[in-house]
């Protein structure tokens, strides 16, 4: 590739009480859809949050556009301001409305004005059907609705890489379809993105490679349609004899 | 209907209780004298003024110096462990002390150590100490704030770059601020009832001067007078209050029958 790399891992380990990620190595290049998949309590989540920065990691080393972010004296901030992450839970902020929930990150860290931050925000709530509910709170929107609303907010700083964490596993199923077009417009147009899902059918639609994750190392990972039609390793077809067996592929 | 009824009947058998016993007449012409209540009411609501100034004013300074312990105390990392101890320590301290202790501490020994350039008026350090003194507590009330906000929304802050400061700011503090009214307002009330106290170091508020006229009487109508008055004055506070807690019961039912 002649772009350079978005994201680098290299030997990544991760402890809270018991060691979570143990050797985690991985790259994405520009514009590539990466999927973690695995079990609950396999690590895609903390792994999400470490490349965020938001979880401390014991031992190897992250790089972003070229740049170790994990070296000592890095100003997190910095870095956080140009990796979106949307969580599980939607976390939208409760007192602002729609429209000040996605302009605080590019008013307050960015330092755009007013102005300038609305008509962004404007822009991309259209683009994601939500320019109607611009000033509701997010207690009076649909679960689908707010989790737009979290996407649109991490947009809204522009990211060069976007790390999505199960972002419908909260969702009533009706709900999902709307949550999964919005992250398929993204791909399309080209975002750089790591996400963790349960999703596989969409997984299987929209990865360029599938991770997966068990026990805190990467299993396997491959091209979409190889992992999930002829996969390698046994735990791998354990796992995905589950998920068929539960309806789910 | 009920409940109209059988309050009648308990205040009709309070009264007779009260008017038959044998101390009555006495302690009637003692505390419910209608020449005295009416003199009374020319000079103490005039003295009840300042008791309304001293709580105004203190209550402004609470509300910030309170938060600002509340944000030391909720500082992470080993870094401030220092100012999260001072915080501590004056929380522990000022909780612990008596405010009449605190008053008369304050109010006599800080003029007492003549440092020019420091104020030596007793209202002053009466004012002082009161702030002292609540915003310990309401520190406290603040911090259950702030503790009551879920890590996820710490998280979400976080991961836009926005520093811990600006989290606090702009997604923490305004969010913790809103649950704490309530208990915020009832603290407020006892401080109400506080400012009293700083009559100790002499300036004639309410309490001050009903003394002053029950001494010059021999009669404690006063005394009755100025009781009527900060009932008077903490009981909007008071509905206000439930008024606060019933809106928050029913947005939260509203809320839970949503989803």
């Amino acid at each position: 590739m002649s772009a350079e790399t978005v994201l680098e891992i290299e030997g990544l380990h991760k402890s809270f009480d018991v060691e979570v990620l143990k050797g985690i190595g991985l790259t994405l290049e520009p514009s590539e859809v990466v999927c973690l998949i695995g079990a609950s309590g396999s690590g895609k989540s903390t792994l999400l949050r470490c490349v965020n920065l938001l979880e401390p990691i014991d031992a190897g080393r992250i790089e972003f556009l070229g740049e170790e972010i994990t070296a000592p004296m890095v100003d997190a901030n910095q870095v956080r301001r140009r990796i979106g992450i949307v969580f599980q839970a939607f976390n939208l902020f409760p007192h602002m409305s729609v429209l000040r929930n996605v302009t605080l990150g590019p008013r307050k860290v960015l330092g755009l004005s007013e102005e300038q931050a609305q008509g962004e925000a404007v822009d991309l709530l259209r683009r994601f059907g939500l320019l109607d509910k611009k000033d509701e709170y997010p207690d009076r929107l649909s679960g689908g609705q707010q989790q737009r609303a979290a996407i649109v907010r991490a947009l809204a700083m522009k990211p060069q890489l976007m790390l999505l964490d199960e972002v419908t596993s909260a969702l009533d199923p009706e709900l999902v379809a709307e949550v999964l077009d919005v992250i398929r417009e993204l791909a399309e147009s080209g975002m750089t993105m790591l996400i963790a899902t349960h999703e596989m059918s969409f997984a299987r639609d929209i990865a360029n490679r599938v991770c997966f994750l068990d026990n805190g190392v990467i299993l396997e990972e491959g091209p979409a349609a190889e992992i999930f039609s002829s996969p390698q390793n046994q735990r791998t077809q354990q796992f995905l004899q589950r998920i068929i067996k539960a309806g789910r592929l | 209907m009920i409940a109209l009824a059988s309050t009648v009947v308990f205040a009709l058998v309070v009264v007779l209780v009260v008017s038959n016993s044998r101390g009555w007449p006495e302690v009637q012409r003692q505390f419910f004298n209608g020449e005295f209540f009416r003199e009374s009411l020319r000079v103490i609501p005039k003295a009840f003024l300042l008791n309304v100034r001293i709580f105004l004013i203190a209550e402004v300074f609470i509300l910030v110096f309170a938060l600002f312990i509340a944000i030391l105390r909720s500082l992470p990392g080993a870094v401030f462990f220092p100012l999260r101890a001072l915080a501590i320590v004056y929380v522990d301290f000022f909780r612990g002390v008596p405010t009449i202790l605190v008053i008369y501490l304050l109010g006599f020994g800080v003029p007492a150590l003549q440092i020019s350039g420091i104020p030596r008026g007793e209202l002053f350090w009466g004012v002082v100490a009161l702030v002292l003194v609540y915003s310990a507590y309401v520190s406290e009330v603040y911090r259950a704030g702030i503790d009551s906000v879920h890590p996820s929304q710490e998280a979400a802050a976080r991961s836009l770059g926005l520093s811990q400061a600006k989290t606090l700011r702009y997604v923490i503090v305004p969010q913790a601020v809103r649950r704490v009214v309530p208990p915020l307002l009832n603290d407020f009330i006892g401080l109400q009832k506080d400012t009293a106290l700083v009559a100790l170091l002499g300036p004639v508020e309410a309490f001050r001067q009903s003394q002053i006229e029950v001494a010059s009487n021999f009669n404690y109508t006063p005394y009755l007078v100025t009781a009527i008055l900060f009932v008077l004055l903490t009981i909007p506070l008071a509905r206000l209050t439930d008024w606060l807690v019933i809106r928050d019961r029913r947005r939260q039912l509203a809320l839970g029958a949503a989803r």
